[in-house]
């Protein structure tokens, strides 16, 4: 049986595929650039609509996050990719990741930006409006700076999971990083591609979950 | 037939879905006990690394937060694929089953660590002084007089995390293991018909939607203290 | 008639926080019986002198024996001895997630192992004797902040204590709160109890203190009965302090 590095951290194959790692990287960071603003608009269209007084309005909302907060990303992406060519719409691969992630991520910023909204004290509307402010520049240039001010951490570490998420993509054959490194593992019969995935994830992540847990400890200390 | 009666005929297809309802619910099963599995060794693993992290041991805390580190940044399925994929390399081949439940045991500990450790933070130091000053020692002080307290404050943000993580069960259908996703998958491939994914859909509403209802209630039950 | 040992006997105590040094080299003695009543300005180390005699803070150097045990020599059980010394904290520290009673069961049942009931029957007795025998089911967060301070002082009693610390137990309270208080710690010394309290309360140093402890910038300056450091300080720094004092 051949040794642990030659196994797992086999130099030769991992430059082999290093190439091909990096183009399947960019393919992630291209969807990470999509999905983290289009999940953002979508959260913060959530999060303002929800101000609404009306309980019709609410509700939807409400039913909507806590929809797609218990919903696997990953049977949703099933479901977009393989069950609706059954109503005659192939979407691809691409646009059912799009699709899926868009409803899963808009769902959980939605939840975050929500709570940053309603943890402003509402004498700062109050107080914008009075100075003869619109609703709209009170709520952009008073409400909102400090309601992500609130939840940044919540925010980071939610932007953090959508990194994360992008992997599921490999499952209907997006070529991102985590498939592009199980292609070459099955075309090298060797796990050190994976291994060499994980070590790209963790390095492109780490400084996230670094600042991650310093504004967590920072928010603790000001309570 | 109707545009609407072709839709239903397809994806509500009566006579597939009681063909294939009892596969869902055996994967239902599947999918329940390996997130119950992942809650309990998660939980207890992540709160045992809190502890330990609680007497200030400088090498051990370094060793604890890469720990935390490293299973807060790497995918949850690149680990799946590592365990199940490459650990056989290294004569070790884990069930599906077993390499889901590691994964994600793993990645919820390392979340619990740093929600637990948060919370043991929260709690005021005039707390430990109080209670030392009483003649308690260390771990009597953090058992009766740290834990419950800090407990209060972290259990909102450990379950919706808790939630989020066991929703990764699902991630078992790429690693053959037999939960509803899969179950619902390999029906559709049978049946050229995608009304079992609809009960499999179905079937992770009705287990996840109360626990994200539950999940709710928590936060606002638990939100008078701070 | 012989004179008893001290309980608590402190020999040039000094403390430092890296490079800022808290503590300058404190002698005191406390007799059985006896209310030492510590005064001085913020920062001159009166509650670190405190939190020193339980080893809330670890002295730099020094020595202190509490009741003939010396405190600070490593095969000392500092839980046992912290059992006979009661400490009483600015802002209660009561436990939020215990009732009164609770509060002053734990350590009745955790150190000295009591069994419920006659933990129960001990913390009744002290809560009366704060006059709180009505609160002992009451959470923290339901009682004044008077009425928590004396929880906390039945917490102290409850585990008969040698001698009795406290580190400004009046200063978090509302001014009209503060009596309750003070009359716990009167009847306190009524029955005898040996206790050293950090406070700004002048007049119930004039009213109840055996002695008044003058510290500034980590050194005891001038010490003695109420009346002389009150009424004919001997050192500048001690009058400057006492004339701010009464001036407010």
């Amino acid at each position: 049986m051949p040794g642990f590095a030659e196994t797992f951290l086999n130099l030769a194959i991992m430059q082999a595929a290093l190439p091909y790692l990096l183009q399947g990287l960019w393919t992630t960071l291209l969807l990470v650039a999509l999905v983290v603003p289009l999940g953002i608009a979508g959260g913060l269209a959530v999060a303002l609509l929800y101000r609404s007084p009306r309980r019709r309005v609410r509700w939807p909302l409400i039913l909507y996050v806590d929809f797609f907060r218990a919903f696997p990303p990953l049977v949703l992406l099933i479901f977009l990719y393989a069950g609706l060519p059954f109503a005659g719409l192939e979407i691809g691969a691409f646009t059912a990741v799009a699709i899926g992630f868009f409803l899963n991520t808009s769902a959980y910023y939605g939840e975050v930006l929500r709570a940053g909204i309603e943890s402003v004290p509402r004498g700062q509307m109050e107080a914008a409006r009075s100075t003869g402010l619109s609703a709209g520049r009170a709520m952009a240039w008073v409400i909102l700076p400090q309601a992500v001010r609130n939840v940044l951490p919540d925010l980071v570490g939610n932007t953090l999971e959508v990194v994360k998420l992008t992997s599921l993509a490999s499952v209907v054959a997006l070529p991102e990083l985590l498939f592009a490194a199980r292609q070459a593992q099955s075309l090298t019969y060797n796990p050190s591609p994976i291994v060499l995935a994980a070590v790209i994830y963790f390095v492109l992540l780490w400084p996230f979950v670094r600042l991650l847990s310093r504004l967590e400890h920072r928010m603790l200390a000001a309570r | 037939m109707s545009q609407w009666d072709r839709f239903a005929e397809t994806f509500f297809n009566g006579a597939v879905m009681a063909r294939y309802l009892p596969d869902i619910v055996a994967g239902f099963f599947v999918t329940v006990w390996l997130a119950v599995l992942v809650f309990l060794a998660g939980l207890a693993l992540g709160l045992a690394l809190a502890l330990v992290r609680s007497l200030r041991v400088r090498p051990l805390n370094a060793l604890i937060v890469l720990y935390v580190d490293l299973f807060r940044a790497l995918p949850p399925l690149v680990i799946i694929v590592l365990l199940y994929f490459a650990m056989p390399n290294a004569g070790w081949s884990p069930s599906g089953f077993v390499a889901t439940w590691l994964a994600l045991t793993l990645v919820l500990s390392a979340f619990a660590e740093e929600i637990f450790w948060a919370g043991i933070l929260a709690v005021p130091k005039g707390q430990w002084e109080a209670a030392r000053s009483t003649g308690l020692g260390f771990a009597a002080t953090l058992g009766w007089v740290v834990l419950p307290q800090a407990v209060r404050v972290t259990i909102p943000p450990l379950t919706n995390r808790t939630i989020a993580i066991t929703k990764g069960t699902a991630l078992g259908s790429v690693v053959a293991v037999s939960e509803i996703l899969a179950s619902a998958q390999t029906a559709v491939s049978f049946s050229f018909n995608p009304s079992p994914l609809m009960l499999g859909a179905a079937a992770y509403i009705v287990l996840f939607f109360p626990v994200v209802l539950f999940g709710r209630w928590v936060e606002t039950r638990f939100a008078w203290k701070r | 008639m012989t004179r008893e040992p001290p309980v608590l006997s402190i020999r040039g105590l000094r403390k430092s926080f890296g490079a800022v040094e808290v503590l300058r080299g404190i002698d005191l003695d406390v007799q059985p019986r006896e209310l030492v009543f510590v005064i001085g300005p913020s920062g001159s180390g009166k509650s670190t002198l405190l939190r020193c005699c339980n080893r809330l803070e670890e002295p730099s150097n020094g020595s202190i024996h509490f009741d003939g045990t010396d405190i600070l020599s490593p095969r000392t059980d500092i839980n046992a001895v912290r059992r006979r010394i009661g400490m009483v904290f600015q802002n209660f520290n009561l436990y939020p997630h215990m009732t009164a009673a609770g509060n002053v069961m734990l350590a009745l049942r955790q150190v000295l192992k009591k069994d419920r009931r006659e933990a129960e029957a001990i913390a009744g007795e002290a809560l009366a004797r704060v006059g709180l025998a009505d609160k002992r089911g009451a959470y923290p967060n339901e009682l004044s902040g008077g009425q928590q301070q004396r929880v906390a002082i039945a917490r102290a009693l409850a585990l008969e204590p040698k001698a009795v610390l406290f580190d400004e137990p009046t200063s978090a309270l509302d001014p009209e709160l503060v009596g309750s208080v003070l009359q716990v710690m009167r009847d306190l010394r009524q029955a005898g109890m040996t206790m050293v309290v950090v406070s700004h309360e002048m007049g119930f140093a004039r009213a109840a203190a055996d002695r008044v402890v003058f510290m500034d910038q980590g050194e005891i300056v001038e010490q003695g009965p109420p009346d002389t450091v009150f009424g004919a300080p001997r050192h500048a720094r001690t009058r400057a302090f006492v004339e701010q004092i009464v001036r407010h």
